[in-house]
């Protein structure tokens, strides 16, 4: 495989490696590297182009995700780093944050059982604002200060939002699901 | 073509041939119709019959036991006298299990007792829903080979955007087994943007609502420049037009007090329904008539209202998926600038106004609902094919349905969520735990629920060949690919000895190789073809478009090989040239792998160049 598809996610896509990134420039240089990569620019090609297209087009799609999500972003700027998130292993939280995830999934557990899909999307506004606050914080430490153990707690904080948000998303889906008519047909 | 002559015009230092048209089609393989496109003179049309219908009865019937079939109009004439060997509506058979399958009232056929995919027994045999729909592609086929001059080089066949990887897997070798060569599986919703935004050059947030006979898709996608960026997909591929025939069948079963009626009566007071409910589109009132069998004759008046009101649930089912494919893609109702209607079934008033009131505006019905679908698939098939087009523009399609795999006590770990962007893999690590384990199962599920029991099983995939380790020593790497058809392939590799594991698929539903070479083989020894020249041919065709590929390949960008390299191609290129001359299949397909792998480093240093030059490109239109 060639140099350049070996690049890191951000030379793939001609982007500056760091956490505060243009949305839309990502978008845009995505669209126009899938647009070159995808199989379908190389159906009538031989089947090693086939084969190095359907390559090409997965690491793009992934690096697109990698980087459309700061929490996804963080991540991998510390994986370049050589810092290792521990995310899933390491689950010492401060007190105080945990209290307030134990909140979080009471509100949404009501929310739920009450059916009240306005006070689950207010939940995930506010959930929202919250994630924004550490993403602000991640920028200062990965962009400014350099400071990769404070980037790290924040990494493994952005999780638990990221799966609360989830959960919101689910509680709203069974909400949804349940409002339906029955799906017997007779 | 000839061999000598694709030499001569594209020796080096040559520019490449002025590009010779390559004929493609689109099929809209339906659950009760289907249709065939191809772009002619820049257009897309529809290909009509001899005696100018468009649209094909997705109906098979089988006469006799030398499996002599007719499909289409003949056999839907013939479907309530034969009910038992003329199979209707065998896409909600496609990739479904005996289990999965609503028997109860509308299903006059007799089913083998097997697990996996469904079968049917007719009187020319048991029969799986992969051929009965193989029979349907091949009128389609043959119909498409009326119309051109020279030879087909492949068709884009769409399926439901809901479709699941076993349902996908079996229009693909549906369509392998009647001799064609798939280009693409496209999404019948994503198929309709295609055609509509190239019409109407739109940009803007869209949703396609595709109510087909027996499917029910809603894709939301993003037009920009020339992308058509799918952002979500949702929707029943159990859930269409014939549940809305159901509807009023049970309406004059009740009705007429009749309870249990014989199977070609039901099928008899079916097509009725149907005719009721086409009827009620364009008017207020519909005649269902009907003489049954014991003489008692059926007379009844359906109205539009009753007609909304016994159907008013299945309305409201397609609008649960609406609102999901909206969440999944973060929009709301407002950002949607149009809302394109595709389906034959969509044509129900109900439905119209249900869908104009969610949406708050009217919907787009400027296209015809029935040919939509074929004429985007026609139009992508051209582009795939390689013929120039007045448009450049690219698909960026979705996976419909999570894909995970079975953990510890029958619970789904997803690996790849639903409306990821594809071509897309995720890598998943596991490890043995028994000391010195050489084998491992993995259990592929399809679907968004926690219970492996609520989820869809794709397949068990064995791995063997694991070296023997302590127990959790073994770190195996499986690496789920989905490609560009939304179809998933799976390999492992153990990491510390680097040995890849075999692997043995076991398809929950589909059709195993054995079995298609089976039915390939019966099928032809029914039409007198010869197999054996069948593959000579096609290897031949192969590698003749290989070669010329390799060569304009050469012409374009020969300037990123050095000369040792470009001399070992066109080595390869040489024997692959006397390969074909050989006429032995096996010396084509040897040297035709040899050419591939030799390619392979320039195939990825063209698309590198591709790739940069477009960035480049990108960053000058901005200044």
């Amino acid at each position: 495989m060639s140099a350049e598809f070996n690049q890191n996610y951000f030379a793939l896509f001609g982007l500056p490696q760091r956490f505060n990134l243009d949305s839309d420039a990502l978008d845009t240089a995505w669209r126009t590297v899938a647009a070159e990569v995808h199989p379908d620019r190389y159906a009538h090609e031989g089947e090693a182009q086939q084969r190095v297209a359907l390559m090409m087009s997965t690491r793009v799609n992934e690096a697109y995700r990698t980087l459309k999500s700061p929490l996804a972003r963080a991540r991998y700027l510390l994986s370049l780093a050589g810092v290792d998130t521990q995310e899933e292993s390491n689950t010492s939280m401060p007190v105080d944050f945990l209290m307030a995830q134990i909140e979080w999934r009471e509100a949404i557990e009501d929310a739920q059982s009450a059916g009240d899909t306005d006070a689950l999307d207010q939940l995930l506004t506010q959930l929202r604002q919250e994630t924004k606050a550490l993403e602000t914080e991640l920028e200062t430490a990965l962009d400014q200060s350099g400071d990769l153990d404070l980037a790290t707690v924040l990494v493994r904080k952005c999780r638990f939002m990221e799966k609360l948000e989830q959960e919101i998303d689910e509680a709203a889906e069974n909400v949804l699901s349940s409002a339906a008519p029955s799906t017997q047909l007779d | 073509m000839s061999t000598m002559a694709l030499l001569q015009i594209a020796e080096p230092g040559f520019s490449p041939a002025p590009h010779q048209h390559r004929n493609a089609i689109g099929i809209d393989l339906g659950t009760t119709n289907s249709l065939v496109a191809t772009v002619k003179s820049g257009s897309a049309i529809v290909l009509p019959d001899s005696e100018g219908r468009s649209l094909l009865p997705s109906v098979v019937r089988y006469l006799d036991d030398q499996g002599q079939v007719e499909v289409g109009h003949n056999a839907l004439y013939e479907q309530s006298r034969d009910p038992g060997n003329t199979i209707a509506s065998v896409k909600r058979l496609m990739g479904r299990g005996r289990e999965d399958i609503d028997t109860q009232g509308s299903l006059p056929y007799r089913f083998v007792d097997t697990p996996g995919m469904a079968q049917l027994v007719t009187r020319a045999g048991v029969k799986s829903p992969v051929e009965v729909s193989a029979e349907i592609l091949r009128v389609l086929k043959q119909r498409a080979e009326a119309s051109i001059t020279g030879e087909l080089t492949g068709a884009v066949i769409t399926v439901p955007a809901y479709f699941d990887d076993a349902q996908r897997q079996a229009t693909k070798d549906a369509a392998q087994l009647a001799g064609l060569t798939v280009l693409r599986l496209l999404n019948e919703p994503t198929a309709a943007a295609i055609a509509y935004g190239l019409d109407n050059g739109s940009e803007g947030i869209y949703v396609v609502y595709d109510l087909g006979g027996g499917t029910f898709d809603v894709s939301v996608l993003r037009l920009s420049k020339g992308v058509f960026e799918v952002l979500a997909t949702s929707g029943d591929s159990a859930l269409g037009g014939d549940d809305f025939d159901h509807r009023i069948y049970c309406w004059s079963l009740e009705e007429a007090g009749l309870s249990s009626l014989s199977p070609s009566d039901a099928r008899l007071l079916l097509t009725r329904a149907r005719t009721a409910k086409e009827t009620l589109s364009e008017h207020q009132e519909a005649q269902l008539s009907a003489q049954l069998s014991d003489g008692q004759s059926v007379e009844l008046t359906l109205s539009q209202a009753q007609f909304r009101s016994i159907s008013q649930q299945l309305v409201a089912k397609t609008m649960l998926p609406v609102k999901k494919a909206l969440r999944d893609a973060k929009i709301t109702v407002k950002e949607v600038k149009g809302v394109v209607m595709v389906g034959g079934a969509t044509r129900m008033p109900q439905i119209q106004q249900a869908v104009a009131k969610y949406f708050g505006q009217a919907p787009l019905n400027n296209l015809d609902p029935d040919k939509v679908v074929a004429l985007g698939a026609a139009i992508q098939a051209n582009m795939l094919a390689g013929n120039k087009q007045n448009d450049d523009w690219l698909l960026l399609d979705v996976i419909p349905l999570s894909l995970g795999i079975e953990t510890m006590g029958g619970l789904t770990e997803k690996i790849i969520p639903r409306n990821s962007t594809i071509p897309v893999a995720r890598a998943q690590e596991f490890t043995t735990f028994k000391d010195g384990q050489t084998a491992m199962s993995i259990h592929v599920l399809q679907g968004e629920r926690e219970l492996v029991s609520d989820c869809r099983s794709l397949a068990r995939f064995v791995l063997r060949g694991i070296p023997p380790m302590v127990a959790g020593a073994a770190r195996i790497r499986i690496t789920f690919q989905v490609d560009a058809d939304g179809l998933l392939s799976v390999s492992a590799r153990e990491q510390t000895s680097g040995v890849a594991a075999s692997i043995e698929v076991k398809p929950s539903y589909g059709l195993n190789d054995g079995d298609i070479s089976r039915m390939l083989s019966e099928s032809m020894e029914h039409v007198h073809a010869d197999i054996e020249a069948r593959k000579l041919r096609e290897a031949q065709v192969n590698a003749e478009s290989l070669m010329e590929a390799t060569h304009s390949a050469l012409a374009i960008d020969g300037d990123l090989l050095n000369s040792q390299d470009r001399e070992i191609i066109l080595q390869a290129i040489a024997s692959a040239s006397e390969a074909i001359a050989s006429e032995n299949t096996r010396t084509i397909n040897e040297a035709v792998n040899r050419l591939n792998q030799i390619t392979e480093p320039f195939a990825a240093r063209r698309m590198d160049r591709n790739v940069q030059r477009a960035l480049k490109g990108q960053k000058i239109g901005e200044l």
